[in-house]
């Protein structure tokens, strides 16, 4: 009797002592620094898109759509076409100028060179316009996507771009990187890279 | 005496003096016309010290320059680091070099400002600068340099290559400071890293901003959240408050304005660092996310546009890092590379820092060919312009002819000493 008491106060004890194991793991390191931040604030300021448009927010868009935004909005910087101007690059290039890239000229477009088309999304979303990143609804930045990449000749004018589609859209240089695998990418001596120069 | 007129910037500051005591002593108001300019000068320089007014090197670039905007990037802009008047391996963090992707650097209140760690982590959260401070600090000599740092294409190109080049437009986005802060291993597990986190995305609070993808590897090892370089805080266009420091990595992974570290479990794409900084070959493919920066050396006195004074001694020194490591050796030649000899290396001798070499040299008043090459503790040797066009799989001609940023260049920089005393740039 003794003896099974005092098997149940020791598993009573470990139980303690692995509870504190646990709760000690779930605690940082120096305490009293740093504050738990809510779903609502990482929401508000997570911004990151992956290429497979994990990150994106409901919403959509058409080139229709888009161009009376970019008229109104980025035709300024970028010309009324998406020529580009003093101040913003030229959105939209020759359709040859995919071709550019193997010549000493090339041009390193959004639709030579660009090999995601979440990333258009993604930029225009942070950054635009100038000094007003974040102010353009998830609606109007779907639609200002499909009329650069419309303008491109990328997409369709009536295609209409969402969480689902955007991802899909296929860029001319998206097999253009080396290497192509995103698992290959971070070890730089497994991809035989040296002083910075990767095969 | 007739002390130098005050500057604008003086001004300035007697003005914000003047609003600071509401309308304050006569006497202020008296300096502020000038009538006391001396005393004033005297007193700043004890308040916050400046140099004398008889240094003139300076950063400069492309700001508002027409010519050396990229049609892809037109108010992009780069200020180089003057490293021909430089000494020691700190670059004072006044003249540290600045790239811009086409913003002002914001003014940020630190009292505000915020670090969020979020992502795969278990336990995300929020850390003020203050938090930041309150955690076990490091201070480490680093150097940070632009990818297109001697790019031979591109912004720069033209001034890099040609004849009247300085060392400052050969080789000034390089700068090397003192930075003090917290390791970001030690932040990442404060936050809980969880297994399934392998990249992280680094973001900056800037206008566009700027974000960067860094294998977890790297972010673990050495990485370091700097709040301080050389010994004040970091400066508003160096990243205030906060600076991401990725040692070896190229100058893009440094996110200045650090606000906002995700872990995930992939590379996400950042608009600079996939559309502008992958390697672009002659073949037409990129080499994407190219980190390390090799091992690089440069002649900074005498080097182009320096003239000699005539025949006689002369210290020969310069600088060398690698992102792969420390130097190990420093060779210089003064006949355009046939007898190398070894040059010194002065303390302190650092992993992943400017190292600066030096060696005597009698010049005989002849013409004369002087360049440098390194090797770092991985044993890679700094590669001549031939070689480097070998690792790319072209020849040399092409380094002349392509519009492109030629990333990495860390090919071996000659500077010719004509008999005159004049010193050009000689990389074609």
């Amino acid at each position: 009797m003794r003896f099974s008491k005092f098997i149940v106060v020791a598993a009573g004890i470990a139980a303690i002592a692995s509870a504190a194991a646990a709760q000690q793991a779930a605690m940082p390191a120096y305490k009293g620094i740093g504050t738990p931040a809510t779903k609502q604030e990482i929401q508000a300021e997570d911004i990151s898109i992956s290429r497979e448009g994990k990150g994106l927010p409901p919403g959509s868009g058409s080139a229709k759509e888009g161009a009376g935004i970019f008229a109104e909005k980025c035709a300024v910087c970028h010309g009324v076409n998406g020529e580009g101007a003093k101040i913003g690059p030229a959105l939209v290039t020759d359709k040859n100028a995919h071709e550019s890239l193997t010549t000493m000229k090339p041009v390193r477009s959004l639709a030579a060179y660009w090999p995601y088309a979440t990333m258009v999304w993604d930029y225009i979303h942070r950054a635009m316009p100038r000094n007003q990143g974040g102010t353009l609804a998830p609606n109007e930045v779907y639609a200002l996507t499909a009329f650069i990449l419309y303008k491109n000749g990328i997409v369709q004018e009536s295609d209409v771009l969402d969480q689902k589609t955007l991802p899909n859209v296929h860029m001319p240089n998206r097999d253009g990187f080396v290497p192509a695998r995103l698992e290959d990418i971070s070890d730089e001596h497994k991809r035989g890279c040296k002083q910075g120069i990767c095969p | 005496m007739n002390p130098k007129k005050p500057t604008r910037r003086l001004f300035l500051k007697n003005g914000a003096a003047l609003a600071g005591l509401a309308l304050g002593a006569p006497a202020v108001a008296k300096s502020v016309e000038g009538a006391d300019a001396p005393l004033e000068r005297v007193d700043q320089l004890h308040q916050h010290g400046e140099r004398s007014h008889f240094v003139d090197s300076i950063r400069h670039g492309s700001i508002n320059n027409p010519e050396r905007h990229l049609p892809d990037e037109p108010r992009a802009f780069g200020l180089t680091s003057p490293i021909q008047d430089s000494s020691g391996m700190v670059t004072p963090a006044s003249l540290h070099f600045v790239i811009s992707h086409g913003y002002e650097p914001p003014d940020i209140n630190p009292k505000e400002h915020r670090l969020l760690i979020h992502g795969m982590v278990d336990r995300p959260m929020t850390l003020s600068v203050d938090d930041i401070k309150r955690l076990p600090s490091v201070s480490k000599f680093h150097f940070i340099e632009c990818h297109g740092n001697s790019t031979t294409g591109g912004l720069g190109g033209p001034q890099r290559v040609s004849p009247d080049a300085t060392a400052q437009d050969t080789h000034g986005y390089t700068s090397c400071s003192q930075w003090t802060g917290v390791m970001l291993s030690l932040i990442l597990e404060q936050a809980g890293l969880q297994k399934s986190g392998t990249w992280i995305v680094a973001e900056g609070a800037d206008d566009y901003k700027h974000s960067k993808s860094i294998p977890i590897g790297k972010a673990m090892d050495d990485a370091l959240v700097a709040y301080a370089q050389n010994g004040e805080p970091v400066r508003p266009e160096q990243g205030f408050p906060l600076r991401l420091v990725v040692p070896g990595f190229q100058g893009i992974n440094n996110v200045k304005w650090l606000h906002r570290i995700n872990v995930v479990d992939e590379p996400y794409m950042g608009m600079m660092e996939v559309t502008r900084y992958p390697r672009l070959m002659p073949d037409g493919k990129s080499r994407w996310f190219e980190f390390e920066l090799g091992p690089k050396s440069v002649i900074t006195r005498p080097s182009g546009g320096h003239h000699l004074q005539g025949p006689g001694f002369y210290e020969i020194t310069g600088l060398a890092w690698s992102g792969g490591g420390t130097i190990r050796r420093v060779e210089v030649s003064t006949d355009g590379g046939k007898i190398w000899k070894d040059a010194k290396m002065q303390d302190p001798i650092l992993r992943k820092a400017h190292t600066r070499f030096t060696i005597p040299w009698n010049w005989d008043g002849g013409e004369a060919m002087l360049m440098s090459r390194c090797t770092d503790d991985n044993g890679v040797v700094q590669p001549s312009l031939a070689e480097v066009a070998k690792i790319w799989g072209t020849d040399p001609d092409f380094f002349k002819k392509t519009t492109l940023i030629t990333s990495d260049m860390n090919a071996i920089q000659p500077w010719k000493v004509n008999a005159d005393g004049s010193i050009k740039n000689a990389i074609f």
